[in-house]
């Protein structure tokens, strides 16, 4: 090997690595892809909400409906997203723990929701939950209505939402087994403080990074809301359903500024999740296949 | 088989996990589809059929599941391409490539549609463009075919790369060795080890591509028979408090996007079997 300085070919390549030419031309497709399919887009929103400037586009985010929307998408995610948090450790915890007939049939249902549109999500629950069925006219007639109002707009947002932090957690518990919380139970601590000082650190960081996906999906969700929301102006209109309304009536300065806080909250959950993914890698599912 | 439904176990907490996560399982999301599923009943196949036998039903259905194959077949290409170059290759500015596949997965759906469009509108910067060689995007079936390939944009890629990353060198050396071109490699060595995986990622395209909705009906122009998807039509019949139509389209969407899911896994199977690998 000590003649690996000689006569070394000036433009040597591995039998395993594509040429220079289809290397770059590969890379500059990919560059100009995703340039051209998804940072253009995303570079478009700010033009747009910027083209009478800055003034103009803070001046409609604070207009009573802006001020509206932002507040409402804020409570639907302060609760959905919670319970969803709940829902997933819960779920996890069961299939995870315990050994039961039919996990994988439960793990598909679980899993559902991803693949029915959300817009046939918002018509299961008005069909489920709407004043013509039974349980909704009962409880219209309570005063509790369900759809055209906010419970409806949390159970569609639940819906999209259902499988975001239970498929983060499965896979991370999967692996570390049971041994830790056995010991911990074998020395004396009750179940609460073994998930709270045992399990709960040990799944942290694929929690946040479960309830980061959840959240955004959830301040965005637009399909299944506009089924169940009914559009009330100031009352069921969330942020995507009054950035649609704004865009009808052509007031696309309005629409784009209100599209362009959304699509910050898409940055800064992108920037959270890229710094999970490198800080925590060993801790997440997402990125523990290799 | 006399298996106990749930073995014994000396973990605490069955109850309440079981009681929650049967609970909320129920109430959010098997509740309201087995109500769709109860109000098709209700309806009977004819009538059902009698609804999506149409023709504004079925040029729609026929729209939404033609460009959402398309769209998903794009990114089967491009997505391994991606995943590749992104696994495989070092450059300048790789780490921020990586970022900006997932953009489309945390940016709203709406805001993806009137982005689009204004992009691809006659007056935008890509529509002017276009229009220069006569070719018109938005509120054609184009317009809704690029809506679908940013929405699916990120699921091959993500489902490739991590099998990428684990393909042994010492296998495409030996092919080297053996005399095979690079080309001959790649078809014939990478590329079956990752079909199921790009399978899987054309899979999760295809379905979310088929049920989408925000990104879409901006840039569509919702030309009745052109170009009106499924599920703007299952919103128009509710919003005439057309129930049963809107159930039974919304049955008719569920059976052909499981049947479509159903192949594809049959096909993984199939391309699994061929290479053993499991």
């Amino acid at each position: 090997m000590s003649d690996a300085t000689i006569a070394k070919p000036a433009r040597f390549r591995p039998a395993t690595e594509e040429s220079p030419a289809t290397r770059w031309a590969l890379i500059a497709v990919s560059f100009a892809g995703l340039a051209i399919l998804v940072l253009a887009p995303l570079i478009a929103v700010f033009v747009e909400a910027l083209a009478d400037g800055i003034a103009a586009s803070l001046k409609s985010l604070t207009s009573p409906d802006a001020r509206g929307a932002i507040r409402l998408t804020l409570t639907i995610a302060a609760i959905s997203v919670p319970l969803n948090a709940i829902f997933g450790i819960a779920a996890a915890w069961f299939i995870t723990k315990f050994d039961f007939r039919g996990k994988a049939f439960l793990i598909t249902l679980i899993d559902l929701p991803f693949s029915v549109s959300p817009v046939v999500a918002g018509l299961c629950i008005v069909l489920m939950f709407g004043a013509n069925s039974a349980i909704g006219g009962w409880l219209v007639a309570q005063g509790y209505p369900i759809v055209f109002a906010m419970p409806g707009i949390i159970l569609a947002t639940m819906f999209v939402t259902f499988p975001f932090v239970a498929r983060e957690l499965i896979p991370v518990m999967i692996e570390q087994g049971r041994a830790e919380e056995e010991a911990a139970l074998t020395l004396g601590a009750s179940g609460w403080r073994t998930f709270r000082t045992v399990t709960l650190p040990n799944i942290r960081w694929a929690l946040l990074y479960g309830v980061l996906l959840c959240n955004a999906r959830a301040m965005g969700e637009f399909g299944a809301v506009a089924v169940v929301s009914g559009k009330i102006r100031g009352q069921t209109a969330t942020m995507p359903i009054t950035i649609e309304m704004l865009y009808q009536e052509y007031l696309s300065v309005a629409a784009f500024s209100l599209a362009g806080v959304l699509a910050l909250l898409a940055l800064v959950t992108l920037l959270l999740k890229t710094a999970l993914e490198i800080r925590h890698a060993d801790q997440l599912a997402a990125t523990h296949r290799h | 088989m006399g298996r106990p439904l749930i073995h014994r176990s000396p973990m605490p907490g069955l109850g309440l996990s079981l009681g929650i996560t049967l609970t909320m399982l129920s109430l959010v999301v098997l509740l309201p589809i087995g109500a769709l599923l109860l109000k098709g009943a209700n309806y009977g196949l004819a009538g059902i059929w009698e609804t999506v036998n149409r023709e504004r039903v079925w040029a729609a259905l026929f729209l939404s599941f033609r460009l959402s194959l398309l769209a998903a077949l794009f990114n089967l290409v491009f997505g391994v391409v991606l995943a590749w170059v992104l696994v495989r290759y070092r450059f300048p500015g790789r780490r921020i490539l990586d970022a900006v596949v997932d953009l489309p997965f945390a940016l709203p759906t709406a805001v993806a549609g009137i982005a689009l469009t204004a992009l691809y509108a006659p007056n935008g910067l890509f529509g002017q463009l276009a229009a220069g060689i006569g070719w018109k995007i938005a509120y054609t079936q184009w317009g809704i075919f690029i809506a679908l390939v940013f929405v699916g944009l990120p699921f091959v890629t993500r489902t490739v790369q991590p099998v990428v990353e684990e393909i042994e060198r010492e296998v495409e050396e030996a092919s080297a060795t053996l005399g095979a071109s690079r080309l001959h490699t790649i078809r014939h060595v990478i590329l079956p080890m990752l079909t199921p995986a790009a399978l899987t990622g054309f899979a999760l395209a295809l379905a979310r591509a088929v049920g989408e909705y925000g990104s879409v009906i901006f840039i569509a122009g919702n030309i009745p028979l052109v170009t009106e998807i499924a599920p703007l039509l299952i919103v128009i019949q509710l919003e005439e408090f057309n129930y049963d139509a809107a159930a039974a389209i919304g049955i008719a969407m569920l059976l052909i996007s499981f049947a479509m899911l159903l192949v594809i896994n049959l096909i993984q199977v199939w391309s699994r079997r061929r290479i053993g690998y499991v």
